[in-house]
Parts: structure tokens; sequence; C-alpha cells
């Protein structure tokens, strides 16, 4: 057998159903080009959190207090260039910015999963069984999102002193709502599935029929919420950095360097500029994925 | 369409009787009000007579009923920081922030339904495109960053406008613009996408064909069809300009309630916060109330449930 003819034929026995699904969603996917850009820019984002130690140039934390405040493009003694310049404390920006994506993403990416578990639990519960356990969870939700968020995050954080842990565990427990509702949704439609009702007539145990026939089912949109809301959940960690009450320094993050920079707005505007751009970028990126995730997935679906 | 009305206000109060447990918990978050109150320097003796001044050594259910009592009297006891009442400090400080949401709203409204209009009406045309990009750039970026900027741009650079402050009207149009911006995000893609829906429906074919032009048409038949979910959404982004207020109240030193928060955040001004979040929090449940009464009104169909 040829090489051409194996690449051809090999993959297609192999591959499940369900693979091959996700591989015609995803060439469906790569059509839309501002998705693709958005996924693009996302896999570089991520690639940059992963692999900062190695990407960055420079130290994000060494100070230089000789070279304070150095604009963008300026050489050092040694020749070394800063691309961004450098910050108040003689700090290499470009560096600092490339560190920045890593508490973001992991903020982003930790939270979404605690909220997106919540949700998509409260969800399923609310929507199969309906009645009282959908009354009590829907008016919690309804509770949740009476609060100005960023104030009870702040509050909150105010109070347990700020940590890695303490702002995902935060931000993840008050952003289950929307994952609740929109599985909900879904869950009520189904419910009423020939499927569903075959398999509970079979006597399939409630349990059973969430987990075997219904989850499946509620993965998609549970998906686009996901993306959508790791972009806002970015944003909110960004947010609360810059009222210092995100990951303490000196760990660089956007929004600390963006309140830095505020100070010296006057003087060293690339100090601000650059990490807002940054953050601009990742979240532009994750809602653009998160349109064409929904464009693609399940069109219908309003958010 | 009256035990609807009955049994949303029941809910709205249900909602506040769970704002105000939570409200109630920050300050028992760590276990100890006590050590959150005081300073750390305070003494064993300091911190046992404050426990029992204030009742923390009852229990938990008791003093929530004494939290909850004052609380709907509007005593969140003095603040800490300034020694005058916690809640007539946050209402002072509430006009300045309805002038800013309020603001930011109108300025999201203005320039949101038009832009979604026209975006749904010339579809696929370059204008479109340019109000679909600029909305979706308004959508990732962050309130704060644009908040620098326009200080940079308009301050720094060109001496225009002031940086920080309340007063004059020059005061208010960067921080209602930066914290309008999602909003208005929000708004024209929701106003476009509703637009879409309408103009594909039977009616409107119906009114083109008996020869209603087009302005009328677009106008009359289809937007007033499409605000029903702009009416909604702007009941919710009420509360999110609310709640957004406290980041760019900070940013240009506007005196309102979200910057009184943050400030009693740093001062471990407890009282202070309570009263804030709980007032915040009731201006939202009330605002949604409000526009839920107004869309039994403007949609019928929901009057007959």
């Amino acid at each position: 057998m040829n090489r051409a003819a194996e690449t051809a034929v090999l993959p297609l026995p192999a591959a499940s159903p369900l693979v091959r699904e996700w591989l015609g969603f995803a060439r469906r996917l790569s059509r839309r080009r501002t998705a693709l850009f958005g996924a693009v820019v996302f896999a570089v984002v991520g690639l940059v959190a992963a692999a900062a130690p190695l990407l960055a140039p420079l130290d994000p934390i060494e100070q230089d207090l000789e070279n304070r405040l150095k604009p963008p493009g300026w050489r050092d003694g040694a020749g070394r260039l800063h691309l961004l310049g450098t910050d108040h404390l003689g700090r290499d920006l470009f560096s600092r910015v490339l560190h920045g994506a890593r508490p973001a993403l992991m903020v982003g990416a930790a939270a979404v999963l605690i909220s997106g578990v919540l949700g998509l639990v409260a969800g399923l519960l609310s929507g199969y069984y309906g009645g009282r356990v959908d009354d009590v969870l829907m008016r919690l939700g309804d509770v949740q999102l009476a609060f100005p968020f960023i104030l009870l995050a702040i509050a909150v954080i105010g109070v347990l002193g700020p940590s890695l842990p303490v702002i995902i565990v935060v931000i993840g427990v008050s952003s289950w709502v929307i994952y609740a509702r929109v599985v909900r949704g879904a869950v009520l439609s189904l419910r009423e599935q020939e499927f569903v009702q075959a398999a509970r007539a079979l006597g399939v145990q409630d349990g059973r029929v969430l987990i075997r026939h219904i989850l499946p089912n509620v993965f998609t949109p549970w998906l686009v919420v996901a993306t959508l809301d790791m972009a806002r959940v970015i944003v909110i960690e960004s947010a609360l950095s810059f009222l210092g009450l995100g990951v303490q320094p000196p760990t660089p993050t956007w929004g600390g360097m963006l309140a830095d920079g505020r100070v010296y707005i006057s003087t060293a505007w690339w100090l601000a500029t650059f990490p807002g751009l940054a953050i601009l970028l990742a979240v532009l990126g994750i809602n653009l994925l998160g349109d064409g995730l929904r464009d693609t997935l399940d069109p219908r679906l309003k958010i | 369409m009256r035990v609807y009305l009955i049994r949303r206000l029941l809910q709205s109060l249900l909602v506040l009787l769970g704002v105000s447990f939570v409200v109630f918990l920050i300050l028992h978050l760590t276990g100890d009000p006590a050590a959150v109150l005081l300073p750390p320097e305070a003494s064993a003796e300091d911190i046992r007579r404050f426990r029992q001044t204030m009742g923390f050594d009852d229990p938990f259910l008791v003093q929530y009923g004494r939290f909850l009592r004052g609380a709907l009297q509007g005593d969140f006891g003095n603040s800490i920081r300034h020694g005058e009442p916690a809640f007539a400090l946050v209402l002072e400080r509430m006009p300045a922030t309805f002038e800013l949401a309020g603001a930011a709203l109108l300025i999201a409204l203005c320039l949101a339904i038009p832009a979604g209009i026209v975006s749904a009406v010339r579809r696929n045309t370059p204008v479109d495109y340019f109000a679909t990009v600029v909305a979706l750039f308004g959508q990732s970026m962050p309130t704060f960053w644009l908040g620098i900027m326009l200080i940079l741009i308009f301050s720094v650079n060109l001496n225009l406008l002031p940086s920080s402050g309340r007063g004059s009207l020059e005061h208010l149009i960067m921080p209602a613009l930066t914290l309008g911006l999602f909003t208005t995000a929000r708004i024209t893609r929701l106003t476009r996408s509703g637009m879409l829906d309408v103009l594909n429906q039977d009616y409107i074919r119906t009114a083109r064909a008996k020869g209603v032009g087009n302005p009328p048409v677009v106008w009359k038949h289809a937007l007033k069809n499409a605000a029903i979910p702009i009416v909604t959404i702007v009941g919710i982004e009420l509360g999110t300009l609310l709640g957004g207020s406290v980041i760019t109240e900070t940013i240009f030193a506007w005196p309102g309630v979200g910057r009184l928060s943050v400030q009693a955040i740093y001062n471990r001004d407890y009282p202070v916060v309570q009263a804030a979040v709980f007032l915040l929090a009731s201006t939202f449940v009330l605002v949604n109330l409000v526009v839920d009464v107004v869309y039994t009104y403007l949609d019928p169909r929901i009057r007959l449930r």
C-alpha cells in the first residue's frame, strides 16, 4: 500500500462516530474566519502562559532602579532590547506582559471549571426534576444575580485576604447562574424527547438517564457558555488585580501593571497601554471563538 | 395579571431576604467578626468587650435576626472610620452613582439602538461590519483600561477634559463613556439580532406586500416587536452599571457609592460595605421589578399567564 492510500484509508475505521462528528465540526468552525482568528489568538495566549519563562527575554521581577521608565525599543548598557520599555522599577515590560498571561488564564480556567460544574449540576437537577427543586435553585440564582458582582467579590476578598485560591473560588462560586439557566433550558426540551421518554419507560433510573442520555446533549451549549464566560472571568481577574485585590505582587498581573501605569500616566504612556492591549487581545480572541462555537454548534442559543 | 404581579412582588421580597443574608454573612466569613472589625493590635480584653457589646456571642440566627431588623430600618451601625451612620453615608453618595449610571445608560441607548437598527437593515454592508466590529471591541475591552486611555488622550495629551471629580458636564463625559461602553456594545448586538429576527417574520412581509414603505416598516412594525428583549436587558444592564461603577468611580475619583465602598473595604469599614452592597442590590431588584411590570404592558402575552 502506498503512502497516500494509507493516510486516506487508515484513520477512518479507527475514528468513532463521535470523533468524526467533532472533526467535521472543527472543519466548519475553521471556515468562519473570525472564529479561526479567535481560536488562534486563544491558542497563542495559552502557549504564552504555558511557556512564559522560556519565551520572556528577561526576568519579569528583576528590578533595575537606574533604568526606570525607559520607552519602548530602548536598549540597556548590556545591549539587551526592552521591546516595550521598562516600568517604574526598571523591570522589562515585555517580559512582564508575557508572564501576566499566567494568572489570567489560570484564574480563568479554574474559575470557569468551578462555576461550570456547579451550574451544570444545578441546571440538570432544575430542568429534570422541576417543581420545588427548580423553584429553590432558580430563586437562588436570582439572589446571586441581584448582587453587584465586583463589589461583592472585593468585599469577600477584602475579608478573606487576596490569594489565588480565594480569588478562584469567589469568582467560580458566584458565576454559576448563567450555566444553570442555559443547561436547564436544554434539559427542559430534552426531557420530553422520545429517546429520554423511552429510557424512562424502560425503567432506567433517573441518575443514569441524566448522565447517559441528557448530559451528552447539553454539552455543546455548556461549552459555548464556558468559552464566553472565560472571557468575562479574565476581565474580572484583571479588574481585581487592578484594585489590588488580585494575585499579589511580585507576580506580574495585567491588572496590577495597569494600576502602576495609571500612576505614571502623564510620563510613561506605555506602562498602561500594553498590558491593556494584552487583556483586550486575549478577551477578544476568546469572545470570537465563543461566538463562532455558538454559531456553529447551537445558533439558536441566545447569550 | 394581578396574580402575576403579586407573585412577582413576593419573589422580589424573597430575593431581598437572600440578599440580606449574604450581606450579613460577609462579616462572618472568617468565623470571627470581631477579628475582622477590630485592628490587629487590639488586646484580648478589647476583643472580649467588643464581642459582648456587639452581641457576637449570641446564636447565629439571633444575630441575623438583629441584623435584618436593623437593615429594614436602615440601620447598619456606625461607620468605623467616620463615626456617622453607615446607611446615611451610603445614601448621601447614591445621587452621584445614579447620575453616572443614568448618563451611561442614556449614552448606551442613544448609540446602541440606532446602530443596531442600521446594522440589521443594512446587513452585510460596510456600515454593518463597522458597527459589529466596534461592538465586539467594546465587549472585549476592560472598562478600567478604556478609562485610563481616555484620561491619557483627553486629559494628559489634549488637556480637554478633567480627569477626576464631579460637578460640571465635562466631568461626566469620560466616566459615563467608560461605564457605558460595555452596555452599548451589548445592546447594539442585541438590537441587531432582535431586528434581524423580526424583519424575517411573516407580518413584516405582509406589511411590505401591502405597500407600507421601508421607514414605517422598520420603525413602527419591526422596532416595536424587537423592543421587548431590549427592555429586559436594560433592567439587567442597570444592575451591571451600578456594580460596574465601582471601578469607573475609582479611576475618575467620582464621589459615588462605588468609590466609597472600595475605600471602606481598604479601611476595613464593614458596616459601610454592608450598607452599600445591600443598597445597590436592593436597587437592582427594584429596577427589575419595575421592568417586569412595564414588560407586561408591552407584551400582552405575558398578562395571560
